[in-house]
């Protein structure tokens, strides 16, 4: 088959027009998890940097950290990701065509608008406002001992974060932090159905599906193709934050093994 | 609307801004906000019926029963919600279309013929005589029970989960004292699992508030539809000429977005409060040590 590479624009040009075969929508769909496997894991690479910084922002007693990481979770939070992508490509689509003068060298804008990095800023930013609330409750339960112990033992500043605060807060914060990568990854099927087009029709998998649907009028295909890929991946992603989470409780005997695994649905 | 608006073209400023805000189009996209409303109203109690009913099969001792609601339940947790969204309305669809068709055509020509979805004139839904609002209705109809079924699953695993929150020696004693299976329900079982549901109800509340946008890919016109047609940039041939204005049309979609989840935040953690209050919780158990209650 030519389309396993036509999400990214390689091989067949033309997508099927008749005659659509299982294999044709199989691999076709599958082509389009890639944008998805893309944009989860870069979002949930920067975001999760980006979600520290805004959780430790908000624990600070200076108001001019505290209000604006406050203000921005509020925003990413209480307003649809729908609308969000919309809104941002209308105002990356307002920069100037040319590109922006700073200090003599012209930046070029014209890429912000393309989906895989104006969808990826605004998923980004909506897994950090998320993220951040998480770390930020997990913060607040860290135990008040840990840090008068690491206190005594003369650390501060960067080496308390480092040692005892930030490993405590992810061991914390992971299952809630697993679901919320669940809910981002499937959240990256909303990308092409947004204000972002899909340029010479390399779209996600949840694109292709629609395709096929919309040609086929048969919805009873496709849809559950999309679905099985994403079930799939899903439970990979589990395995794959039980093995971190094992690895975060790994000095508190028994307690990664009894962890029972019970991914919550509510982000 | 107003009395000088007649001449669009001689207006400027405020007077002008203020004409073109209250035109017919703009009537309907300020109506569209109450579509979302209106859906909210319908949707959620419905959702919490699928919920609660998910729920009950799951605990249900006849095995088929139980395994459909733990499918069902388990159904929105691989899957993207958008997905059935676009499944679910079509799915639909086509399966009313297709018992009607059994029924009132007399063709026995299959309903699928090659790409295409064929049914006879007569078991078209809705009838392509009947008026527009009856396909509006139709439609949101359709979209409704999606948001339904999708939200019931979302409020069956919260539901199932208050309901093995209620403290188990509660249920033993409402059964040492005689209570049939359904009795121990009604009496103990539900009034007892609200406090320990409303978070994650209240959390469900808000998501279903963030997936109302979500209706302008059904065909629905609603607050997106309309903040799109809007906004797009308009030439001197319409009454309002005006150029791409789509940022700020969707600005002030987002701040009614931040406006009701931000209210229903505050109303929200006031039941919580209230609901936690003489209960056997840590809510309930700080709420006493404070005195509040």
């Amino acid at each position: 088959m030519d389309y396993g590479l036509r999400s990214l624009g390689f091989g067949e040009r033309l997508l099927p027009r008749s005659d659509f075969t299982l294999c044709q929508q199989f691999t076709l769909i599958g082509s389009g998890l890639i944008w998805n496997l893309y944009f989860a894991f870069f979002a949930l690479l920067f975001g999760f940097f980006l979600a520290t910084g805004l959780a430790l922002a908000k624990t600070s007693t200076n108001s001019w950290l505290r209000k604006p990481a406050e203000g921005f979770i509020f925003l990413f939070r209480g307003s649809p990701l729908f609308i969000q992508f919309f809104l941002a490509y209308e105002a990356l689509v307002m920069l100037p065509r040319a590109g922006v003068e700073i200090f003599g060298f012209t930046v070029a804008t014209s890429w912000l608008t393309k989906a895989w990095a104006g969808a990826l800023i605004v998923l980004t930013l909506n897994t950090a406002a998320y993220s951040a609330q998480i770390f930020h409750g997990a913060l607040m339960s860290v135990p008040k001992g840990d840090i008068e112990a690491a206190e005594a033992y003369g650390m501060t500043g960067w080496t308390k974060f480092r040692r005892v605060l930030w490993p405590t807060m992810l061991r914390l914060a992971w299952p809630s932090y697993t679901n919320e990568a669940i809910f981002l990854f499937h959240a990256t099927t909303l990308v092409f159905f947004s204000g972002f087009p899909a340029f010479q029709q390399r779209g996600d998998s949840l694109y292709y599906a629609s395709y096929f649907a919309g040609q086929t009028f048969n919805p009873f295909i496709a849809y559950p193709i999309v679905a099985l890929y994403f079930i799939v991946s899903t439970l990979a992603l589990i395995g794959l934050s039980g093995i971190v989470n094992r690895r975060l409780n790994r000095h508190l005997p028994g307690a990664a093994g009894r962890i029972r695994y019970r991914p919550q649905i509510i982000r | 609307m107003f009395s000088f608006c007649s001449d669009p073209s001689v207006l400027d400023g405020l007077a002008w801004l203020s004409c073109y805000l209250t035109t017919g189009t703009h009537m309907l996209f300020y109506a569209s906000f109450g579509v979302v409303l209106l859906l909210l109203a319908i949707t959620a109690p419905i959702a919490l019926l699928f919920g609660y009913g998910g729920a009950m099969a799951s605990r249900s001792r006849i095995a088929p029963v139980r395994w459909f609601g733990k499918i069902y339940t388990s159904m929105v947790r691989g899957v993207p919600d958008i997905v059935f969204f676009l499944f679910v309305p079509i799915a639909l669809d086509q399966g009313l279309e297709w018992l009607r068709h059994q029924a009132l055509c007399d063709s026995d020509a299959p309903v699928r013929q090659g790409n295409d979805f064929v049914v006879c004139a007569s078991a078209k839904l809705p009838l392509s005589t009947s008026p527009e609002w009856v396909h509006d209705i139709y439609a949101m109809t359709l979209a409704v029970i999606a948001f339904s079924v999708v939200f019931g699953a979302f409020a069956a695993n919260v539901l199932y989960g208050a309901m093995q929150a209620v403290p188990r020696a509660q249920l033993e004693t409402a059964e040492a004292y005689g209570m049939t299976p359904r009795q121990v329900t009604r009496r103990i079982l539900v009034p007892q699992m609200w406090t320990y549901a409303l978070p994650g109800l209240s959390n469900l509340w808000m998501i279903l508030i963030k997936a109302t946008p979500l209706l302008f890919l059904l065909g629905i016109e609603d607050i997106v539809y309309w903040a799109r047609e809007l906004g797009g940039a308009k030439t001197s041939s319409f009454a309002y000429p005006h150029p791409d204005w789509r940022l700020y049309y969707f600005l002030a979609v987002l701040v009614f977005y931040l406006l009701m989840t931000w209210v229903s935040e505050r109303v929200l953690d006031r039941v919580i409060h209230r609901l936690s209050a003489g209960q056997a919780t840590m809510a309930g158990e700080a709420q006493r040590k404070a005195g509040v209650v």
